[in-house]
């Protein structure tokens, strides 16, 4: 491994609560979870940071329920921890976002399902994080806790630029809420082949009274494809409704696939999601 | 770091963010366990760890701590494994070695009765470079058809 191991220390809380005071004592330590990011760039030594704190042991953040009280009662709570196994395999997940069951599905192969988290997703920021979509069209929020409390955040108010977002670094995501969604869900991933693969392009969409369209890969952080949703839910074509989706979406070239491409395959899920939602 | 590694019982003075694949080839000698890409993509180091599949190259080692640990030099002490492991000869479903031990650590936790479909997912992490992979699956449907009932249950931990 280029990063020599011996650079490197890992502090182990016990609970959350020892966690965040750690994070509040020393917030340049970087949290790890499932690892399936953090390896990968201590493996091609472009991690800067040489000092983390450890999440893995902390069994508080991995319950997936139905929210149990107030103005969340009706939403299902994910914790931080959950892995793309547990939300695969968890029946609650399965009836009321089975549009993050198929992303999550398409995470790597089942070793990466194992251990990566849903919270080290968000975390991470890429612009191709493959729940990310899924997370935008359900208007989901992000539970954000500190020594010095906890608050909600909606996901799409999360990233304020390319791998960067609102969580301060003493803050930890504890847990993801994710509301009811009204209508049929949608998602579809493209990348070089079924598994293993960094997407090229993702779109999820929700097709009730209200449409909603997010696509990853195609700008510096997730985009809801807003424009091209209010064209869909007035009842306009398609080709219109592909017109918008062009003018809010800034995909670039880089070693997976070119903008153009991109663009061309943003168009397409789009048909193609309005097509099989019928 | 202690675990119990193949049945046996370790106490192993690692660094907790020495790589589980290096504890296991440097310090345990279980030099089976292959790396392949060191960044989660060809499944090659796959070993289990309470039952489920990782790749040994993104675990840390204190997050073995504490753990059953299978390697391929201990999938032949549970019958599934070994059911798996003869199948593997029996069908031609290693060529250069490389990706095997991999390929039958993740078909471990398979359940018996399991649909190609279903192998083909279990298998999506593990990447072959020699045998297009049918030969691989026709050694897992054997391998898993000629499993004993009784051990189902644990080899479905996860």
């Amino acid at each position: 491994m280029p990063t020599p191991v011996s650079a490197l220390s890992l502090q182990r809380p016990r609970t959350l609560t020892a966690a965040l005071a750690m994070l509040a004592d020393d917030p340049t330590l970087t949290p790890i979870a499932g690892c399936t990011d953090v390896f990968v760039n201590l493996h091609f030594g472009t991690l800067e940071n040489r000092r983390f704190v450890d999440l893995w042991g902390l069994d508080e953040l991995r319950g997936i329920r139905a929210g149990a009280s107030g103005a969340s009662r009706a939403s299902i709570r994910i914790g931080a921890l959950a892995t793309y196994t547990d939300i695969i395999r968890s029946p609650l997940v399965q009836r009321r976002v089975p549009m993050l069951v198929a992303a999550a599905r398409e995470v790597g192969g089942a070793q990466i399902q194992n251990r990566g988290t849903l919270g080290g997703n968000i975390a991470n920021a890429s612009p191709a994080g493959d729940t990310l979509p899924v997370l935008a069209a359900a208007g989901a929020r992000v539970v954000l806790r500190s020594a010095k409390g906890e608050r909600t955040v909606p996901f799409n108010g999360f990233y304020t630029g390319y791998r960067t977002s609102v969580r301060q670094p003493a803050e930890l995501i504890t847990a993801v809420e994710i509301p009811p969604i009204e209508g049929r869900q949608w998602w579809r991933k493209v990348g070089t082949r079924r598994a293993q693969a960094i997407s090229k392009v993702m779109m999820a969409g929700v097709r009730g009274r209200t449409v909603r369209v997010a696509i990853g890969s195609v700008a510096p952080t997730v985009v809801q494809a807003t424009a091209a949703a209010e064209v869909l839910t007035k009842g306009g074509s398609i080709a219109d409704a592909q017109t918008a989706l062009r003018s809010e979406i800034t995909p670039i070239d880089d070693i997976r696939s070119t903008g153009e491409y991109r663009l061309r395959v943003a168009e397409n899920l789009l048909a193609a999601f309005w097509r099989e939602t019928k | 770091m202690i675990a119990v590694i193949n049945g046996r019982r370790c106490k192993l003075d690692v660094h907790p963010m020495k790589r589980l694949l290096d504890v296991l080839r440097e310090d345990c000698g279980l030099t089976g366990t292959k790396e392949g890409c060191g960044e989660g993509e060809c499944g090659a180091c796959t070993v289990l760890v309470d039952g489920v599949a990782v790749d040994a190259c993104l675990v840390p080692a204190a997050h073995a701590d504490g753990c059953a640990i299978v390697t391929i030099e201990g999938a032949g002490r549970v019958r599934a494994g070994k059911a798996l492991q003869e199948a593997f000869v029996k069908h031609g479903g290693a060529q250069c070695g490389i990706c095997t031990p991999g390929m039958i650590l993740a078909a471990m936790p398979v359940r018996a009765g399991a649909s190609l479909e279903e192998i083909k997912t279990a298998l999506a992490g593990n990447l072959c470079r020699c045998t297009g992979y049918l030969s691989i699956f026709r050694s897992v449907q054997a391998g898993l058809k000629t499993r004993p009932k009784k051990k189902r249950a644990r080899a479905n931990a996860r």
